[in-house]
């Protein structure tokens, strides 16, 4: 039992870090490397709130939140921009924003001595049986809570609906007068919004390490990779396949495993069925 | 009121050199090797020269032109981007160390090295060929941190503490040379194999165009897997001479930025040509060394740079002054 | 099975999304004939053309060729058994010769296969390819950019790519498409020679005055279905085919 409640939680956990990135990159085709940068970034910036201005944890997180959304913004239409199109580009481009900022963190501060967030409620309860932390609880309740209002603001609003009209069709899209760039800078944002939330929301239940960074890159490839791209479901199942997986080996193997079992699990994934579990990457290839 | 534009023209010498009468002055000659003679100059004459800290930084430098050189051609020849060179730089260097550990001479041990360990890593990335390049990409970053990891984590191959005490180069002379060697025939093979060689054109094909390599009868995988073999191969070498040349290997063979500083070496010397990785390598390498003492700032500066070059200056430095050697330009009035 | 046909298409179908892109379409193939594949645009020809060749997997359906099952094969086995295509959208090195862009398929196992003896410098070969099509090496035309040739020599350099392999079949698709009147009128004896020399063909077109003076037989499709299938007589008669080109009950009548 203890293993279907922590498996849940890590299949959670998984989902909350690679939303930011599997929506960017579902919608724009725009791959954020700096995802992982942005998650401990707005974790940083809140703990610097709290700690050396003395902000209410509210506010600080909130200042975080929005500082990390527009940097999301500003990466796009200063930089992304100037090579959209070139998915290379685009790749080097924000993987070198994203060291950029992970190192110069490192070299800042971030190391050594423990920088932690506090979590949202301190203590645990039991469930089922089954001991677990009110922070974890409220990182299940947090991730189901994103993925309702991504599936509610893509099927509501106009905004939403717009990015998936870009997602599903750009060349239709803007004939219908969506335009790719603003649409790209939004999605960019909430992906960096959503990379900082999920920051928030997990952050406290460790320090905050700049390893954390490139892991929270790593698991957001992993499961964008599996689950197959443009497919929401597919990054849901790939959550769900890499979470379980690395709970099984942490239970019955060994603890430090966790990392290499989600690696293990992209690359058979990837023998057994080269376009992710619901990948449509096969299906975009025939179009040519 | 009138408008101007620029106009680019090839210098007169440049056109001579484009036909047969390349070789009818000694001017046209110089112009053609001059640049690549003063570069083989260069590169032999500098061992000679240097200070022992800029010996050592010469000799790391070397390794990652290699790096550089086979990330510019799997990504701007073959038109896959490739993020784990890593990998190859952490395997090579390992098995040359272990290989040592019972007793093979480094002279047996590099060679080896290079060779296994491009055979290993071009078998586990094999799974990951087929995929489109930027699935490909994103992998390929994964498998070195997986590595380390693993060693990290199973404590194998003296884990995180590494595996001291292996044999080192016998002296300057040889790990200096050793390593300019390999770059000038590296360079030169390469420039053969893009240029003139039939599989040039074929691995070309897989960058430009997939479906008439299909339909060519040519196995995309297969020729995928001997281009990311040659790049391993200069991964493995580096990181077997890196070995010996420290005296010991450990997880920091595995380190991002022997993955990361080649991607910022090409965009800053441009992908173009074979030299261009080369020129980038030999820029940032150095200052990169000389900001060590900042620590991990100095990995912000190159990856700021990396970007600077990427959106706002994508010619690279080396394309730039190719162009400009071979091309004048004015404005004309239209 | 009869040792002459040499290509069986049996129902094959492939659904992109919601849309039936080929419904169940079979046809049979001799050695030596030269097949049409026509209909309007969007009717399925090119990707019926991508099914058989591999570059798409189908849904649903079998393709024999010369007797072996190759519905399942990678599109570069199957080019490697001697069913070659070219490509409508053509995309060769714009800045390398035009010699250069046959090297690829003679470095394949097949090339160095189907060469008696030794192949030799394969440069040497692929000009000899390029004369026998029409690129006359005294102009010098097989060191020509392959950016600088104009449409009617890309073409004849596609189909060169196929020759490159000694094909059995070649796909033809659209090869008349976008040409002037003069370089059709090449084109078209190049077709006959190469039929001649013992090529199978199946030519997806839409110019249908110059395919019949090649092909002799053509299948109709309409909507990813096959609508009709015989001479040029027999379609040209067909109400079906007349409602796919030109809709409702009009008599037109095809001056052939």
């Amino acid at each position: 039992m203890e293993i279907v409640i922590y498996g849940i939680v890590n299949s959670i956990i998984l989902i909350l870090m690679s939303s930011g990135f599997a929506l960017v990159y579902g919608v724009s085709r725009v791959p954020n490397f700096a995802h992982g940068a942005l998650f401990i970034l707005a974790g940083y910036m809140a703990w610097v709130f709290l700690n050396r201005f003395n902000l209410p944890y509210i506010l600080a997180v909130l200042l975080a939140l929005v500082i990390v959304t527009v940097i999301g913004a500003l990466l796009y239409r200063i930089i992304i921009v100037r090579v959209r199109g070139m998915r290379t580009s685009e790749i080097i481009v924000s993987l070198g924003v994203g060291i950029a900022i992970l190192e110069y963190l490192r070299w800042s501060g971030l190391r050594g001595m423990a920088v932690m967030l506090p979590p949202f409620i301190s203590g645990s309860t039991s469930i089922l049986g089954v001991v677990i932390d009110y922070q974890r609880l409220f990182i299940v309740i947090g991730g189901l809570g994103l993925l309702a209002f991504l599936w509610s603001f893509t099927a509501y609003t106009k905004t939403g609906l717009a990015l998936k009209a870009i997602a599903q069709n750009e060349r239709a899209a803007l004939a219908l007068g969506i335009d790719s760039d603003m649409a790209a800078t939004v999605a960019v944002a909430l992906g960096a919004l959503f990379a900082g939330i999920a920051g928030i929301f997990i952050l406290p239940i460790g320090n905050i390490v700049v390893e954390l960074g490139y892991d929270v890159l790593i698991f957001a490839i992993a499961v964008s990779v599996c689950g197959g791209v443009g497919s929401w479901k597919g990054a849901v199942y790939a959550s769900f396949l890499i979470g379980f997986a690395q709970i099984l080996t942490v239970s019955y193997i060994a603890a430090h495993y966790h990392f290499v079992v989600a690696l293990l699990v992209i690359i058979l994934v990837l023998i057994i069925k080269p376009s992710g579990l619901f990948g449509r990457q096969k299906e975009l290839e025939e179009r040519v | 009121m009138a408008e101007l534009r620029k106009e680019r023209l090839d210098r007169g010498v440049k056109v001579r050199t484009d036909s047969i009468y390349a070789v009818s002055s000694m001017k046209e000659i110089m112009f053609l090797i001059g640049p690549g003679l003063a570069l083989v100059i260069i590169l032999l004459v500098l061992p000679l020269l240097l200070s022992p800290y800029w010996e050592r930084v010469l000799a790391l430098t070397g390794v990652y032109v290699l790096l550089s050189i086979g990330f510019g051609f799997l990504a701007g020849y073959v038109g896959m981007v490739f993020l784990g060179g890593a990998l190859f730089v952490g395997v090579g260097g390992y098995i040359s160390g272990l290989l040592n550990t019972v007793g093979v001479p480094i002279y047996l041990s590099i060679p080896l090295a290079t060779l296994l360990g491009a055979l290993l890593c071009t078998l586990a990335f094999l799974p990951c060929l087929p995929l489109r390049g930027i699935y490909f990409t994103m992998v390929s970053f994964v498998y070195p941190l997986l590595a380390a990891r693993l060693i990290a984590a199973t404590g194998v191959f003296g884990g995180t503490d590494g595996l001291p005490g292996l044999d080192v180069f016998p002296n300057k002379w040889v790990s200096l040379y050793l390593i300019v060697g390999v770059i000038l025939v590296v360079v030169f093979a390469i420039s053969r194999l893009v240029n003139y060689k039939d599989i040039g054109l074929v691995l070309r094909g897989v960058k430009d165009n997939e479906q008439a390599i299909k339909a060519s009868a040519l196995n995309l995988t297969w020729y995928k897997a001997q281009a990311v073999f040659i790049t391993a191969v200069l991964g493995c070498f580096g990181g077997a001479y890196l070995t010996h040349l420290y005296g010991w290997v450990g997880m920091s063979l595995f380190a991002t930025e022997f993955s990361s500083l080649p991607v910022a070496a090409t965009v800053v010397g441009g992908i173009s040509t074979v030299f261009g990785p080369m020129m980038g390598a030999f820029l940032l390498v150095p200052i990169s060394e000389a900001l060590r003492e900042f620590g991990t700032l100095r990995i912000v500066f190159y990856s700021v740079i990396m970007v600077c070059f990427v959106a706002f200056w994508t010619e690279g430095l080396v394309d730039y002054l190719k162009r400009k050697y071979e091309q004048f330009e004015h404005w004309v009035k239209v | 099975m009869d040792k002459n046909i040499i290509l069986q298409v049996e129902k094959v179908s492939k659904k992109f999304g919601g849309v039936k892109a080929v419904d169940e379409v079979s046809f049979t193939l001799k050695k030596g004939d030269v097949l049409g594949v026509i209909g309007p645009n969007g009717s399925g020809k090119t990707t019926l053309s991508n099914l058989i060749t591999g570059f798409v997997e189908k849904d649903s359906g079998i393709v024999l060729f010369k007797g072996q099952n190759i519905s399942r094969w990678a599109p570069h086995k199957i080019a490697d058994a001697g069913l070659a295509r070219t490509f409508q959208v053509m995309r060769p090195y714009p800045t390398l010769a035009a010699y250069k862009n046959i090297i690829p398929p003679l470095y394949s196992p097949r090339a160095r296969r189907t060469a008696r003896g030794k192949l030799g410098d394969r440069s040497a070969v692929a000009i000899d390819i390029l004369e026998e099509v029409g690129f006359e090496r005294d102009a010098r035309v097989p060191y020509k950019l392959a950016g600088t040739l104009p449409l009617g020599y890309l073409k004849r350099l596609e189909l060169c790519r196929c020759l490159a392999l000694r094909p059995e079949l070649i796909i033809c698709d659209e090869v008349f498409s976008g040409l002037s009147m003069s370089e059709i009128a090449s084109m078209v004896p190049l077709m006959k020679r190469l039929q001649e020399s013992g090529i199978t063909l199946i030519m997806v077109e839409h110019r249908l005055r110059e395919l019949f003076k090649i092909a002799d037989r053509a299948i109709v499709l309409n909507f990813g279905a096959k609508i009709a299938e015989g001479s040029p007589g027999e379609i040209f008669n067909d109400d079906k085919v007349k409602k796919a080109y030109f809709g409702g009950e009009d008599d037109y009548v095809f001056a052939k």
